[in-house]
C-alpha cells in the first residue's frame, strides 16, 4: 500500500499545529512499536472476541436475495458487536495503545454517538478518564447516545460553534488536545485526521475484510464481486475494502450520503461534490466553497454528516479502484424500513445508505454473482428521529 | 528579504493582530490606520477561515463575524491595495490557514500578496514537516513564511529555527488562542533554544492580555503578539472601535519599551 510518509497518493500528510507535532510523533512511534508486539495483538484479539463479541457474523440475506433477484447478498453484521457498531474496533485498539502509552485519559469527537459510546466504554474498561465532544445538534438528534456516555462515566460536551454538528466536534476535540497533551489520546473515530491516525484505525478496522474474505472463502468457496459500505470519513468501508484493495475482481464500494441530493447544497457527499483541500489535519477531497470555506454539509445521518473523507478514500477515488456512489435521504430512510421487515435487522441509519445501494445493485446483477454489504451499526438509535421523519409524534 | 525585519528596528516589536472584515471592512481600514498611528510595528491581518482549529472563541466568533459580513479573500486583496495607497507603510503578514491559500491556488495567493505589499504569511495548520509545498512558492515571490515553535517543541526547535524567515511565532502556552492571566511556560528558555541557532526575531504569542503580560514576555523575546484582548475590543465597540483599538495598542507599545 502506498503510504510513505502518511501520504496516500497526494493525500493524507500532517497539517497540525506545531503544538500537536510531537504528540502525532509519538503516536506513531508507538504504534509502529506494538503493531508488531505479539503480546499486544494476542492482548487486542483477546479483546475484539471476549469483549466485543467478533468475530462478528456473515449473514446470508436470503430473503433479500430472492426479494431483489440478482446477486446474492451477504450482510457482514457490525451491528452485533458490542456497542452496536463496527466503532469498537478502532476503539479497543486505540485505548490499549494509549494505556501502553501512559495515557489516563481518552477524548473523542462523536457524529451519530456510536464513536463516542464506543470510547465512553474502552475507558470505563480500562479505567481511564473520558471526554466526548459532540456537536450540539447533534446531541438533540442522538439523545440516547448522549445518556449512554454519561451512563458509561463519560463527560459529554455539547459543541456549540460552527454548525454545530461532528466537523465542529472534530475541531473542539482538536483545539482541546492542544492544550492537554501529557496524560491524554485523542481517540480520534474515523480513517481522517493527520498521519498516523488515517492508518492507525485502517489497522484496527481492517478485522471486518480478514473476516469477511475467511467467511465468505468458507461458505462459497471464492472471494465475493462486490463489497459495500457506507462512508463518512470512512472507517467501515476501508474496514471492509482493505483486504480486498489487491484482489481487483472484488469492487470496492462506498456509499455517500447525499442528503436531499448531490444537486443541492444539503448534501455531505465529498466524492461527488467536493474538490481537494486542507483541512482537520490532512489533504483530501471536502465540501467547500471557492474561497476554501468548509461547507456547512448535511445528511440525515449524524455519522455521515461531515464534509471531507479520509485520505485513503481518496486516493482509491483517484485510482479508480473504489467507486463512490452517493444516497439521499429519502432512500436510506427506505432501506431502514426495507431491512427491518425484510431481514428483521434494524440498520443504523448510515448503514442503511449501504442497504440502499445494494437495493439499487444487486437486480442489476447475475444470480451468480455475490457481494457483501457491511451493516456497521444497529438502528434502535435512529428509530425516534425516523419515526419523526415519518410524521409521527414520538419522544424517546 | 522582505520589509520585515524593519518591525524590529523599532526596540521591542508591537504586532496586533485582527481579523479582516470584523465586523466590516470600512472599520478594519480604520482600525489598521489607528493601529499604525499607535506604535504598531508589523501588523497580523487575519483571513477569516469557517473552521479555526487553533482558535480559542473570541477569533472563532470575529471569523464567524467577518465571514456573516461577506468577507472573501478577494475584498481583503483590495483593502490591502488601499491601506498601502492611504499611507499604511508598517509591515503586514497574513495569518490564515492552508486551505484558504491552497483552494485559491497557493501560487495565485501568494504572486497575488507580493503585488499588494504583504511581507509574509502564518498558516497555523503547516507544521515544518508540511511546509515545503509553501515555501518554495512564498521563497519565489519575497513572503516569508512565517515558523511557528511551541512549548512542546522541545527537540525540534533548532531544526524549525535554522530554516526559518522574517520572525519566528513563538506560542507562549499549549492550547488555542485567547487571553489567559497567566502564562507558565518557561519562555526564556524557548527563545535561548532558538537564539542558538539564528538571529531571526521571536516574537511571543498566544495568551497576551495586557500591558503588564506584554512587558513581561517582551523582555525575553523581540516583540509580542496581541490578538484575542484586541478582538475583543472589537467585539465590545464595533464599527467605533479604532479609536479604543488605537489607545490600547498605544498602552502596549510603551509599556515593552
Amino acid at each position: 500500500m502506498t503510504n510513505v510518509n502518511g501520504r496516500f497518493g497526494v493525500h493524507g500528510g500532517q497539517y497540525i499545529p506545531e503544538t500537536l507535532m510531537n504528540a502525532v510523533i509519538e503516536l506513531e512511534e508507538a504504534y509502529n512499536h506494538y503493531k508488531n508486539d505479539p503480546e499486544f495483538n494476542k492482548e487486542l484479539e483477546t479483546l475484539f472476541n471476549e469483549y466485543a463479541n467478533r468475530p462478528s457474523r456473515l449473514y446470508y440475506a436470503e430473503k433479500m436475495t430472492k426479494d431483489l433477484g440478482g446477486a446474492k447478498i451477504y450482510l457482514k453484521r457490525e451491528d452485533l458487536n458490542h456497542t452496536g457498531a463496527h466503532k469498537i474496533n478502532n476503539v479497543l485498539g486505540q485505548a490499549l495503545l494509549a494505556k501502553k502509552m501512559g495515557k489516563t485519559r481518552l477524548i473523542a469527537e462523536t457524529g451519530a454517538g456510536q464513536h463516542g459510546v464506543a470510547t465512553a466504554t474502552a475507558a470505563a474498561l480500562f479505567g481511564m478518564e473520558c471526554v466526548v465532544f459532540m456537536g450540539e445538534e447533534d446531541t438533540k438528534r442522538q439523545a440516547l447516545n448522549v445518556y449512554r456516555m454519561r451512563l458509561l462515566g463519560a463527560e459529554v460536551i455539547p459543541v456549540k460553534s460552527g454548525t454545530a454538528t461532528l466537523k465542529d466536534a472534530v475541531s473542539e476535540a482538536m483545539r482541546e488536545w492542544t492544550s492537554r497533551i501529557s496524560d491524554t489520546h485523542y481517540c480520534l473515530g474515523s480513517v481522517m485526521g493527520p498521519h498516523p491516525f488515517p492508518t492507525i484505525v485502517r489497522d484496527f478496522q481492517a478485522v471486518i475484510s480478514k473476516e469477511i474474505k475467511e467467511q465468505i472463502m468458507e461458505k462459497e468457496g471464492r472471494l465475493p464481486d462486490a463489497v459495500i459500505a457506507c462512508c463518512g470519513g470512512g472507517s467501515n468501508a476501508i474496514g471492509t475494502f482493505y483486504n480486498f484493495i489487491e484482489d481487483k475482481d472484488v469492487r470496492l464500494i462506498g456509499v455517500e450520503a447525499a442528503g436531499r441530493g448531490i444537486d443541492t447544497w444539503e448534501t455531505a457527499a465529498t466524492i461527488n461534490t467536493g474538490k481537494l483541500g486542507i483541512f482537520h489535519g490532512m489533504k483530501s477531497y471536502f465540501c467547500q466553497d471557492e474561497y476554501g470555506q468548509i461547507a456547512p454539509v448535511y445528511s440525515i445521518s449524524a455519522g455521515l454528516d461531515y464534509p471531507g473523507i479520509g485520505p485513503e478514500h481518496a486516493w482509491l477515488h483517484d485510482t479508480g479502484r473504489g467507486e463512490y456512489v452517493a444516497i439521499t435521504d429519502e432512500e436510506a430512510v427506505q432501506a431502514f424500513e426495507y431491512l427491518s421487515k425484510m431481514e428483521g435487522i434494524i440498520p443504523a441509519i448510515e448503514s442503511a445508505h449501504a442497504i440502499a445501494y445494494a437495493r439499487k445493485l444487486a437486480p442489476t446483477l447475475p444470480k451468480d454473482q455475490i457481494i457483501v454489504v457491511t451493516v456497521s451499526g444497529r438502528g434502535d438509535k435512529d428509530c425516534a428521529a425516523i419515526a419523526r421523519y415519518r410524521g409521527e409524534d414520538i419522544t424517546e | 528579504m522582505s520589509n520585515i525585519i524593519n518591525a524590529f528596528k523599532n526596540g521591542k516589536a508591537f504586532i496586533p493582530f485582527i481579523t479582516c472584515g470584523d465586523p466590516n471592512i470600512e472599520t478594519t481600514v480604520k482600525i489598521v490606520h489607528a493601529l499604525q498611528d499607535n506604535g504598531a510595528d508589523l501588523i497580523e491581518l487575519g483571513i477569516p477561515f469557517s473552521d479555526p482549529t487553533a482558535e480559542g472563541p473570541v477569533i472563532q466568533e470575529a471569523s464567524l463575524r467577518a465571514l456573516t459580513a461577506g468577507t472573501t479573500t478577494d475584498k481583503i486583496f483590495d483593502m490591502v491595495v488601499r491601506l498601502r495607497f492611504e499611507g499604511i507603510t508598517v509591515p503586514m503578514v497574513f495569518m490564515t490557514y492552508a486551505n484558504v491559500v491552497f483552494s485559491y491556488g497557493s501560487e495565485r495567493f501568494i504572486s497575488r500578496c507580493q503585488e499588494i505589499g504583504i511581507d509574509g504569511l502564518i498558516l497555523p495548520d503547516i507544521p515544518f514537516e508540511e511546509k515545503e509545498e509553501f515555501l518554495d512558492i512564498c521563497t519565489k515571490y519575497d513572503v516569508d513564511l512565517i515558523s511557528l515553535v511551541a512549548p512542546t517543541s522541545s527537540e525540534r526547535i533548532a531544526m524549525i529555527a535554522k530554516e526559518a524567515k522574517g520572525f519566528i511565532y513563538v506560542v507562549s502556552s499549549l492550547g488555542v488562542t485567547g487571553t489567559r492571566s497567566t502564562i507558565t511556560t518557561d519562555i526564556g528558555a524557548l527563545t535561548s533554544a532558538i537564539r542558538a541557532v539564528t538571529d531571526v526575531p521571536c516574537a511571543i504569542g498566544f495568551g497576551i492580555s495586557g500591558p503588564e503580560q506584554a512587558a513581561k514576555m517582551a523582555a525575553n523575546s523581540d516583540g509580542v503578539i496581541v490578538g484575542s484582548a484586541i478582538v475583543k475590543i472589537i467585539a465590545k465597540y464595533g464599527e467605533d472601535a479604532a479609536s479604543y483599538v488605537g489607545e490600547f495598542a498605544r498602552s502596549i507599545k510603551d509599556a515593552i519599551n
